[in-house]
């Protein structure tokens, strides 16, 4: 069994284990989540120590098994620096998802919620995190493209049970919504499945999904339109895209914090990593020939997300919105087909998640104190409680992206990536940053500055837990941003195998590309 | 006066029999046979203990014989019938199918007095006569020989190589169906009058059926599928005969699988119907009657198959449609179920159409999978009471996930499995027929598909909701404790929903092995 097959099992085990052999004890229910989640982490940091960064093979760690040999599908798993990246990201945010939102279930009780009904149990929740945990290794890892959908169709359940059981607000609507936006994204992608299925048996000979047997796969180019079309639909739902994101301001506004960080911080990359793992690959003459609309629907969606934000008095729902502009910036990066593009999308991904975590948790903290997501409601926090303030402060800007925060190499990356292909665009993009700075900051001025308000007046500070589970992730954060390279490095090769697969290069430039590492 | 020359008459031949092929219908018809004679002579005390025995060791017995049996095959009877790959994996569906259904038919503890159905059916609703029946806790046990000669009935369906032989299958199957449907023990009324709905409109649709195969020997000169075929190759040019006969069998079969147009009776007679019945009806007759339309198809008319294949493109798109949007609106949870098994419908005739051997052990594989995830939810509904029987409108299941974890967990496994959702074995079906479709170059007939999967997501999900995330209410229904029979049903086609969803390969080779029909 190889290392990602043990790392996709620890969590799922662990959710079982809590799930029903945890004994009647919630504390030790909790407990035992965070053990499992601490080992898939540990196994997580074993992996990408086991990962060759002067390799030229464009997946590593690879294992393969036969499935269901009737119709040529495998059990096939293997990564690459993209992969290494997000399953970093998400191992290491589910534990530390399990510490802050350690009451949640027990403080959501007491928060209003529009049907009026008792939440669900805390032993459920937990299970639900690690099952979660377990599908979404198991989404970055697949090399088979009907195991990649087989799970992330299969995630939608336990996310669909995190938000209609655990959440706030309208959850049942806010649940129904996120479940039925995927479950028609992923039918549209079913039937490309399909296609690119009997395509495959077609051209090969014999069926197959596995990936590196399809890359470069000769297809017709009005099928392959209509499959990177279905492949591109579902992941610009997942991901989500302006015009298909109504769902996320209900599923982050209901969904408790933990759920929200997993849920926009971690799922939600399933849907450009999807772009990058399988669109680019696959189609890559489609990708090619609709990049200018979908980078439209980019700047658009970056827009968007930024002048939504800033009208928004509900906190949950206004990170949403970010997460909107900051989702088309990865698409824009991604789709302009240059190496410096694809690996800012790349860290923007890792940064985003990173952010998105310090957004909900600090202002979960806040909710849950208050009991009240209305921005309204708050007012010189940082009188009462200036360590929360202070915090919710570098979650800002990571968001907006100050320099010296890996976010900004990231958006650097991308705004250079734009620039090389066309100015206009570039330039146009960057403009989406001053809104950032406008939102954020807006957000601190009327939540932690002025007079304090009766809400927030002896709102205690945080706590020790609190602190803990925030400063590693201000700590990546920080660091990143002065020395990117760890990730660059492993980012690099994964880009230049998609460059090479899409048959695209670097336009010619008097820019010089940034150099490996150094600090912009 | 005329001298009649003095001949010797040719001597009669017997039909060889191939014991081993016909061991498994012929140990269920027998063990009905025999249960008719344990009702004349058994004490009354003793039969439900012997009609149980009988009609579990015959299910079980015919299940071993035909595994023992797969792998060989040939024409028995005079090639009246068929036992080929197909046949025996069909049986074998048919057998499992019919094995859980028993298990809920035979539940006593879920009704306090009785089981499913009427202490005796022939006593007036509401009558005297059968209140008093009912306080004496009869039993009407001519349901166990009835159930069995429906199940070797549809065992034989698939496996007729001859339209005679066809047309006494469905009968035999059908008669006993339309008897049991009438025979609830609770809302009597509703009972009967599905029943004689189904009665009637399947009469009709047998008419169609017998119609058809007249004007088909017409056309060919022989009920025997593959003398059909080889007229039809012989003779390339449309033939009004041939045409009229394909059009009417359909008709027969469509009505029998409950495709649209020919659906109306679905909702009413699986609402109406004793609850173990309809999980058995909804899943038994679509095996049988879709091994016997895809026989058909595949064998007697695919040299023609660009006459029949255009109407039912548009038959399959009706189909899905008008299950999936109809579903949407449905407040009771058996009629909600009646429709999904019309989408259902729709989606195997995709796999019909496809005309292809992939096609066919797609469809096989896809009616297995739905045959147990129906029998499976059928008996979750059998325990949702109130004081007047079961409780199906689905604002009574409000809260059930909370109260009964285990039982909504099921319920809504087999709704996943429906709705297509991975990790269920619907979804390893829905795919393998969606692809065989698409490899046959049906695909816009699978987008549309989808596009109706889509559709049907969505109610499914909705009971999920109500189950979910929804508080009970307060002086609602109550769930019956059941026996081991249920359990072991419910348990079974969750275990298989969830097994074949993640593992499917063993049934999906078989499929793929018994993927020809002999002809």
């Amino acid at each position: 069994m190889g290392t990602l097959t043990i790392l996709g099992l620890v969590p799922l085990i662990g959710s079982i284990v809590v799930a029903v052999g945890a004994g009647p004890s919630l504390k030790r229910a909790k407990q035992l989540a965070l053990l499992f989640a601490l080992i898939t982490f540990g196994v997580a940091v074993y992996a990408i120590s086991q990962f060759d960064r002067s390799s030229t093979e464009p997946f590593q760690l690879v294992e393969s098994h036969q499935w269901i040999p009737t119709l040529g599908l495998t059990y096939s798993v293997g990564v690459d620096g993209l992969a290494l990246v997000l399953l970093f990201l998400a191992t290491l945010l589910v534990p530390l998802v399990v510490i802050a939102g350690w009451n949640d279930v027990e403080d959501t009780a007491e928060l209003p919620s529009s049907d009026g009904q008792r939440p669900g149990q805390v032993r459920g929740y937990f299970a639900l995190i690690l099952l979660l945990e377990a599908m979404m290794i198991g989404v970055f890892v697949s090399l088979d493209v009907f195991l990649f959908y087989f799970l992330f169709e299969a995630i939608l359940i336990p996310v669909y049970f995190m938000i209609g059981r655990y959440g706030t607000g309208r959850r049942t609507y806010a649940a129904v919504k996120f479940l039925i936006y995927s479950l028609v994204g992923g039918l549209v992608m079913l039937a490309a499945l399909v296609m690119l299925w009997f395509t495959a048996a077609d051209v090969l000979g014999s069926p197959t999904l596995f990936l590196p047997d399809l890359i470069g796969l000769p297809m017709d180019a009005g099928l392959e339109n209509l499959m990177f079309w279905g492949f591109f639909i579902a992941f610009a739902i997942k991901a989500p895209l302006w015009p298909v994101h109504t769902w996320l301001p209900d599923a982050s506004g209901s969904a408790t914090p933990g759920t929200a960080v997993l849920l926009i911080g971690v799922l939600d990359k399933i849907g450009t990593y999807g772009m990058m793992r399988l669109c680019l690959p696959l189609f890559p003459e489609a990708s090619q020939t609709f990049a200018p609309v979908i980078i439209a629907i980019s700047v658009i969606g970056i827009f968007y997300g930024a002048l939504a934000a800033i009208g928004q008095t509900d906190m949950k729902r206004l990170f949403g919105y970010i997460s909107l502009s900051h989702f088309g910036f990865i698409t824009l990066g991604i789709f302009v087909f240059t190496s410096q593009g694809q690996v800012g999308a790349g860290l923007y991904m890792l940064g985003h998640g990173l952010s998105t975590a310090l957004l909900f948790m600090v202002a979960g903290y806040m909710i849950m104190r208050r009991k009240s997501a209305n921005v309204a409601d708050y007012g010189g926090v940082v009188k009462p409680a200036p360590v929360l303030a202070g915090m919710f402060l570098i979650a800002g800007l990571t968001a907006l992206a100050l320099p010296g925060m890996s976010t900004f190499v990231s958006e650097f990356l991308v705004l250079l990536g734009a620039f090389t292909v066309n100015p206009w665009l570039g330039a146009g993009a960057t403009l989406g940053i001053v809104f950032a700075a406008l939102y954020v900051l807006l957000l601190y001025q009327r939540t932690m500055t002025g007079p304090e308000t009766d809400q927030v007046r002896g709102m205690p500070d945080l706590n020790l837990r609190e602190r803990w589970v925030l400063a590693p992730i201000i700590g990546i954060v920080v660091f990143l941003g002065f020395y990117p390279a760890p990730v660059l490095d492993v980012l690099e090769p994964a880009v230049a195998n998609t460059m090479e697969w899409t048959g695209s290069s670097d336009p010619e430039t008097e820019l010089t590309p940034v150099a490996e590492g150094s600090q912009p | 006066m005329i001298i009649l020359p003095l001949v010797e008459p040719p001597p009669i031949e017997l039909p060889e029999l191939d014991w081993l092929l016909l061991g498994p219908m012929a140990l269920v018809l027998g063990a009905a046979v025999v249960g008719v004679m344990v009702e004349a002579f058994a004490p009354r005390s003793s039969r439900r203990t012997i009609q149980l025995v009988l009609t579990f060791g015959s299910l079980i017995g015919a299940f071993v014989l035909v595994v023992l049996a797969a792998g060989s095959g040939g024409p028995v009877m005079a090639s009246a019938a068929v036992i080929d790959g197909p046949a025996l994996f069909l049986q074998g569906g048919i057998l499992l199918v019919a094995l859980l259904a028993a298990l809920t038919m035979a539940e006593r503890h879920v009704d306090p007095s009785g089981d499913a159905f009427a202490a005796r059916a022939s006593a007036m609703p509401g009558s005297e006569d059968e209140r008093q029946f009912t306080a004496r806790g009869y039993l009407q046990t001519e349901v166990w020989p009835l159930f069995l000669f429906a199940v070797g009935g549809m065992m034989l369906f698939p496996a007729s190589n001859d339209l005679l032989t066809m047309f006494v299958a469905l009968e035999i199957m059908s008669l006993p169906l339309y008897l049991l449907a009438g025979m609830a023990r609770r809302r009597r009324l509703l009972s009967q009058e599905s029943a004689l709905k189904y009665f009637l409109l399947g009469a009709f649709s047998s008419a169609f059926f017998l119609y058809g195969a007249a004007l088909v020997y017409g056309f060919a000169g022989t009920v025997n599928l593959g003398g059909i075929a080889d007229a039809v190759t012989a003779q390339p040019q449309m033939s009004g005969l041939l045409l009229g006969g394909i059009a009417m069998i359909a008709v027969g079969m469509l009505f029998k699988v409950a495709a649209v147009p020919f659906h109306s009776w679905a909702p009413d007679v699986y609402q109406g119907a004793p609850t173990p019945v309809t999980g058995f009806m909804a899943a038994g007759v679509k095996v049988a009657a879709f091994g016997a339309l895809l026989r058909l198809m595949y064998v007697a008319f695919a040299g023609s198959e660009w006459d029949w294949r255009p109407a039912f493109w548009v038959i399959a798109a009706l189909t899905f449609f008008v299950g999936s949007i109809v579903a949407l609106v449905q407040s009771d949870i058996k009629r909600m179920l009646a429709y999904s098994s019309i989408a259902h419908a729709g989606f195997l005739l995709l796999g019909v159409i496809a005309v292809t051997p992939e096609g066919l052990a797609a469809t096989m594989f896809y009616l297995v999978t739905y045959g147990l995830a129906t029998v499976g939810a059928f008996g979750v509904v059998m325990l949702v009471r109130d004081d007047t029987g079961e409780n199906t409108a689905m604002e009574n299941w409000r809260g059930l996930g909370r109260t009964h974890p285990w039982l909504a967990g099921a319920f809504a496994l087999f709704l996943l499995s429906f709705a297509g959702i991975p990790l269920t074995a619907g979804f390893i079906g829905k795919f393998s027929v969606f692809a065989a479709a698409a490899a046959a170059g049906e695909g816009w007939l699978v987008l549309l598909a989808v596009l109706a999967s889509a559709i049907a997501a969505f109610f499914y999900i909705r009971v999920v909701v109500v189950m979910f995330f929804s508080d009970p209410v307060g002086d609602g229904p109550a769930v019956a404790v059941p026996s081991w029979f249920t359990r072991t049903a419910i348990a079974f086609g969750a275990a298989a929903t969830l097994v074949l969803g993640i593992f499917p390969q063993p049934v999906l080779e078989w499929a793929a092995q018994a993927d020809i029909f002999i002809r």
